[in-house]
């Protein structure tokens, strides 16, 4: 028992621990609408951490998930101008955008054998030069009813619960769905043996180019759900998505994710994102300004990978 | 790097990247008819305009010879140029107290930065990643607009001129001349090629590779804040946003990789990151002359990045990242 606990990631710990002192601060989080409000906002940044979690697994970084973040909002507010009837074909379209960025990004790095990291953020300024160049700078557009549905809409008169938000369903099935992906198919395990050792990996034939389109994939179309749910309950603007690829990089090194690969699990890095929402809410109710949460970001960054090192160092792993 | 005595192919790359930068500048520039660019003046000037990228890119090129990297730089920039404009208030004499402070800061930064590396086997983009939010966090937390203000005797070092050239652009290239008599000339250069190439073996030979980390990383941190005074000196004032804007983490990082400094470590040189700054700034100007809208100008400039490093892409092969 004693053994299994010292095993814990001690990241569900620490989001234990940071709950009840939110709880304590302020019983508003004990309500529904409290905590409902909360795993609302912590959404986005949990879909864009697992999706993250795929790239820095296979060995690599997406540093342009926040931006394509923004171009989803910015590109589906234009597109529609609030016509409800073109909602959907507007989210397929966003998808087909996130494969299309998620495959050029990954054979941008397997055949020019450029590093993920110039890539992606070559990706990144693409992007954001895609989404200036389409709005003319400034938001335009309307998102209608329809689409901010996933965002915005709280299933109401629950037993029990009382409210459900639409967008903490959408993260559970999501992240459900990536979580089998990664821990139950052969793909999670290809993945895994991949960002480990590459040449290992390619020497057991798997096949490393289409394991890495897979993942670059997976991280941006999560980057387009996040982008729809904070579409829905934020608005249009042209920095919705600035910083966002560091959120998700720092929730799933918090959550125990290995950088240059093979580490990762998707339960820690969702418990990664939460420790991050949840701090940015702790700093909120303690009255610090905003910059703090910086500092205290950036502090908890370098903290969780020399805990990781320290605790790897003393399994011998 | 030897320019003349190029051993392959790659030592040569940035050059011919220059000069199909420097053609393409000269065939925009006749073919709109705008032959006023093409002036020595004009040329000249090309690198005077990047001043500041280039004093961070000589910085950058050291972390990235020793296979590590420094994501804070463009953050570090806004602190110092905020802490020297917010010291000197205008006043002359606060001049050197100010200059000592920021330059201290520097110092201070990259100890943090190269300690957490070596004695924390910390990755070093999450290093100073993490530096690079601290110090954002403090400086927007204490300030949140033009901070103090540069005596006009700190100007100079922005706007004077000797013999009709620029005394920063003077600076910059005695800054990139000493950079290189270090890296190529001194005991501690020769061992910051090692550590980049080999730090197992750079250890196994004896040397303290864990100092030449951290020495490494206070220069780059040091010529960071050079460029925070640079553009204190030059906007007159210092701003919390100024680092962030300029993108001067990641340009830095893309001009020393353009410049034929391998990510992986150990190979490359300040020359090549001129070179690499120079094609930035052509970049620049042939859209500028060409008439690329401002936006448009952007997602070239993505895609010429990725382009111009899959041109060394062979070359790095330990950060797969």
């Amino acid at each position: 028992m004693m053994a299994r606990l010292k095993q814990m990631n001690p990241v569900f710990l620490v989001l234990v621990l940071l709950f009840v002192a939110i709880a304590i601060l302020s019983p508003y989080f004990l309500q529904p609408t409290g905590y409902m409000n909360f795993l609302k906002r912590a959404a986005p940044i949990a879909i864009l951490a697992v999706g993250q979690l795929y790239v820095i697994n296979s060995g690599g970084f997406d540093l342009s998930a926040g931006a394509l973040v923004t171009l989803t909002v910015i590109g589906s507010s234009i597109l529609l101008d609030g016509d409800a009837s073109a909602t959907w074909w507007v989210i397929l379209v966003m998808l087909g955008v996130g494969v299309i960025v998620g495959t050029v990004n990954a054979l941008v790095v397997s055949w020019l054998k450029v590093p993920s990291i110039i890539a992606t953020l070559g990706m990144m300024i693409t992007l954001s030069g895609v989404a200036l160049t389409w709005s003319g700078g400034a938001p335009r557009g309307y998102l209608p009813e329809n689409f901010r549905f996933f965002g915005r809409y709280l299933i109401k008169e629950l037993p029990l619960i009382k409210i459900l938000p639409v967008a903490v369903i959408v993260m559970v099935v999501v992240c459900v769905a990536m979580w089998w992906l990664m821990h139950r198919t052969n793909y999670g395990k290809r993945l895994i043996a991949m960002g480990d050792n590459p040449k290992a990996a390619l020497l057991a034939g798997i096949p490393l180019t289409e394991t890495r389109i897979v993942a670059f994939i997976m991280s941006s179309i999560s980057a387009v759900m996040a982008g729809i749910l904070l579409g829905g309950f934020a608005g249009v603007s042209t920095d919705v998505g600035v910083g966002l690829e560091l959120q998700a990089i720092t929730a799933a090194v918090i959550g125990g994710a290995q950088l240059l690969g093979g580490r990762g699990t998707v339960g820690a890095t969702i418990a990664g994102a939460l420790v991050l929402q949840a701090m940015f809410t702790l700093l909120n109710i303690l009255g610090f300004p905003k910059p703090i949460r910086d500092v205290v970001q950036g502090l908890i960054l370098i903290s969780a990978v020399v805990i990781a090192g320290y605790r790897r160092r003393r399994s011998g792993g | 790097m030897k320019i003349g005595k190029p051993r392959n192919l790659a030592a040569l790359a940035p050059f011919l990247l220059l000069l199909v930068a420097v053609a393409i500048y000269v065939i925009v520039a006749v073919a709109t008819g705008q032959t006023q660019y093409l002036t020595a003046e004009n040329l000249l000037g090309l690198l005077g305009r990047s001043i500041a990228l280039g004093i961070t890119a000589i910085g950058q090129t050291f972390a990235i010879l020793i296979a590590s990297i420094d994501l804070s730089v463009a953050n570090l920039i806004s602190v110092s140029a905020v802490l020297a404009s917010s010291i000197m208030s205008g006043d002359p004499s606060m001049m050197l107290p100010a200059i000592a402070a920021v330059l201290a800061v520097g110092v201070v930064v990259g100890l943090i930065n190269g300690l957490v590396i070596t004695q924390f086997e910390v990755n070093p983009l999450i290093a100073t990643l993490g530096m690079a939010l601290i110090l954002q966090g403090l400086l927007s937390a204490t300030f949140n607009n033009f901070a103090g203000e540069v005596p006009e005797e700190f100007q100079v070092f922005a706007y004077g001129q000797v013999g009709g050239i620029s005394i920063s652009l003077i600076f910059l290239i005695a800054l990139a001349v000493a950079a290189w008599v270090f890296l190529r000339f001194t005991r501690v250069g020769s061992n910051i090629y090692s550590v980049g190439g080999n730090p197992d073996a750079a250890k196994l030979a004896g040397m303290r590779t864990a100092r030449v980390v951290i020495m490494a990383h206070v220069i780059c941190s040091v010529c960071a804040t050079i460029a925070g005074l640079y553009l204190a000196s030059r906007l007159r004032s210092g701003a919390p946003w100024i680092g962030r804007d300029g993108v001067y983490d990641l340009e830095s990082i893309a001009v020393v990789v353009i410049g034929g400094t391998a990510l992986s470590g150990g190979r490359g040189g300040v020359w090549g990151t001129l070179m690499g700054v120079m094609i930035f700034s052509l970049i620049d100007s042939i859209f500028n002359i060409a008439g690329v809208d401002a936006f448009a100008k952007q997602i070239l400039r993505g895609v010429i990045i990725v382009a111009a490093v899959a041109v060394y892409a062979v070359r790095s092969r330990r950060i797969e990242a």
